[in-house]
């Protein structure tokens, strides 16, 4: 398929610790389409900002391959290596941790021209940052400021304006809007939603937030220890969810209407994330399933589309259950 | 041993038929070198026994200086309560001496913080931290605090609690912590329990374990609940009633039914409106315009006035009144008609 910009195959992220590797991403086949938002889900210590590390090139894969635009990142050396490297960029989850705070935001925000200076517009490097202030809702007057000068909100569009300053095609945004305020997420995503049809880019979406990531995603994969559990979009995940993690986890999101209260199908998960450094055999998942049989801890379920799955599930008994479903 | 407790944690003046909290337009400033910070401009609530309180607000809003102030453990410099009254039970407790106000915390109104690892000092053990509370309150002896740490480890669904009761707190995951912490807050059996976003640190599969519990715990010992909290989903799930702050002020005050279907407070409406929900998709969010003021700099008037969509030239001078529009309804708008729509 010629629209696919990013693709991962059998992706694997070990580090080795004293006690042993933490298998942080698994074996991880994505794809991602032009113009659209693949979602991540899933629970702390599931690999997500991992993934997110290893797409942009800040981790190196232990396993498997990354291609941009067809182009396998492992191949690629020199000057194609960082023109498909300037092709992904990343907006960071902490604007207050993420920004130099010894920068003016021009700075900041025209830094990657420094390490790309072929990548420089025509009209000059204070144009284009005040170009992109301007493009992210900042005035650009305020080049010569420093971060601690912005707000929460403003510092992420800062961040944002960085990741767009060498016109990315892809941008992987690793819980964009956690740190911010309730009235202040829907400022920033409704500037990503903005940028995404006036530019043409493609979000990796990583987020805890299930509500945020439905609300902005075209395609929705759940992460559960290094894995991706079910893989769709956002109807089938959210209205159709066949494994038995991703009903478990839309369960337990309040959903802000009182009314629906102990009206909506609850399942309480027992226990916490096994560690990632000694997962469970076979299903990673079945220490805390309701549903799993010996035969879990033996063969690892695929992630695939199954008899009662029409999308990819990795669940031996995957089956249809609307866990939003009002009673 | 009873007659013991009563003598160590009495405090003067004690009326069991007076409401259980009632807290009356508190005030509170912090005085920093850039100016007065005026955190808690005024605040009224009341907390009824075996009842959920949310008090629901952005960082910055009051809610937990309010929460603070109640419990007496705002450091003073920098904050200072300038007035009001807190109302335990018919005693204010603003005006009760250091040594009386101990025993009201943590015997009467406990709290729990969102930030379980700091919250515990790491170098006891968890069984060591509540058996302390049995010892210094109650006047126990180690091992029968320890037995009493055992059993509540116990109630809080910690599995092999006798085992645990030695470890370290870095030795429990994060909703096991918060557990400890909830262990600790009910050691004493309060009746006023304040949680402090308690869930926000969790994972949603363990906040629902987390928020299972407190109403399974509330319910057995019928306390007031007053729960600090930026999560209107969570809110949805547990209160009763629901106070929502903005520059230190309650804006709106309702039960949980009312303010979701019909929000009085054009703050409450623009808030609902701008979360994106899981059982909706594809609605476009509403943006609340600029941001939440700075507490040295509180705009004149009402304080949303230059965020608000209905804002006319009044609500920049004056400050709008506390309309009564319901039994148990208030909101502090001028154009609460407009927002109700009607």
């Amino acid at each position: 398929m010629s629209d696919v910009v990013l693709e991962t195959r059998g992706l694997v992220k070990h580090f080795k610790t004293r006690a042993g590797a933490v298998r942080a991403v698994d074996g991880v086949d994505l794809q991602l389409r032009r113009g659209e938002t693949l979602g991540v889900v899933g629970e702390s210590g599931c690999g997500k900002s991992t993934l997110a590390k290893l797409l942009v090139g800040l981790e190196k894969p232990s396993g498997g391959e990354i291609r941009v635009r067809g182009d396998n990142m492992a191949r690629l050396r020199g000057s194609s290596l960082r023109r498909a490297r300037r092709n992904i960029q990343m907006v960071m989850q902490d604007p207050y941790t993420s920004l130099n705070p010894r920068m003016t935001v021009g700075d900041i925000i025209g830094e990657p021209y420094d390490i790309h200076p072929d990548a420089v517009p025509q009209h000059g490097k204070q144009r284009a940052v005040q170009e992109l202030l301007d493009l992210v809702g900042l005035n650009p007057d305020h080049i010569n400021r420093y971060p601690h000068q912005f707000s929460g909100g403003q510092r992420q569009r800062i961040g944002i304006a960085r990741a767009l300053a060498l016109r990315p095609e892809i941008i992987v945004c690793d819980e964009p809007v956690s740190a911010l305020d309730v009235s202040i997420q829907a400022q920033v995503i409704n500037l990503l939603e903005g940028l995404q049809r006036r530019l043409g880019l493609s979000y990796v979406f990583i987020a805890h937030d299930l509500s945020v990531v439905r609300h902005i995603s075209d395609r929705v994969a759940v992460m559960y220890l290094g894995k991706i559990v079910e893989y769709g979009n956002q109807v089938a995940i959210y209205d159709q969810p066949t494994h038995p993690y991703t009903q478990a986890l839309l369960s337990a999101v309040p959903v802000p209407d009182p009314r629906l209260r102990g009206r909506r199908d609850h399942i309480m998960l027992s226990g916490d994330v096994p560690s990632p450094a000694d997962p469970p055999s076979g299903c990673r998942f079945r220490t805390r399933c309701w549903k799993a049989q010996p035969g879990c801890a033996e063969h690892e379920p695929l992630l695939q589309i199954r008899e009662r799955s029409p999308h990819p599930s990795a669940c031996h008994f995957a089956e249809i259950r609307d866990v939003m479903r009002r009673f | 041993m009873t007659d013991i407790t009563a003598q160590m944690d009495a405090v003067p003046g004690i009326d069991p038929r007076a409401p259980l909290l009632d807290v009356r337009d508190l005030r509170v400033e912090f005085r920093t070198r850039e100016g007065v910070a005026r955190a808690v401009n005024g605040v009224t609530l009341r907390l009824h026994p075996g009842e959920t309180l949310a008090v629901l607000g952005e960082s910055g809003c009051g809610k937990s200086v309010t929460a603070q102030a109640i419990m007496g453990i705002l450091d003073t410099p920098p904050a200072h309560v300038t007035g009001g009254q807190v109302l335990y039970r018919g005693v204010d407790l603003l005006r009760l001496p250091e040594n009386d106000r101990r025993k009201v915390r943590a015997n009467r109104i406990a709290m729990i913080f969102q930030d379980a690892l700091s919250a515990l000092n790491p170098v006891y053990t968890v069984g060591f931290q509540l058996g302390e509370l049995f010892r210094v309150h109650r006047g126990m002896s180690r091992g029968d605090a320890k037995r009493r740490a055992v059993e509540l480890l116990d109630q809080v669904r910690i599995p092999d609690a006798k085992r645990r009761v030695n470890d370290y707190p870095h030795e429990f995951s994060g909703g096991m912590r918060q557990r400890v912490m909830i262990a600790m807050a009910l050691a004493l059996d309060p009746e006023v329990l304040i949680a402090d976003e308690p869930t926000t640190a969790l994972d949603v599969t363990v906040q629902a374990q987390i928020m299972g519990l407190l109403a399974e715990l509330q319910r057995e010992r019928n306390m007031g609940l007053m729960l600090i909290t930026h999560d209107m989903g969570v809110v949805a799930d547990v209160a009763d009633r629901i106070a929502v702050m903005y520059a230190g002020q309650v804006v709106e005050e309702a039960p949980v039914y009312d303010i979701y279907a019909r929000p009085a407070h054009a703050y409450t409406k623009a808030l609902l409106e701008s979360i994106p929900r899981l059982d909706l998709k594809g609605r476009q969010l509403n943006v609340i315009r600029g941001l939440p003021p700075a507490l040295t700099d509180i705009p004149r008037g009402c304080a949303f006035h230059p965020r608000c969509a209905y804002a006319r030239e009044i609500c920049g001078i004056e400050p709008p009144p506390a309309y009564q529009i319901a039994p148990q309804r208030i909101a502090s708008c001028h154009f609460v008609r407009e927002v109700l729509g009607v």
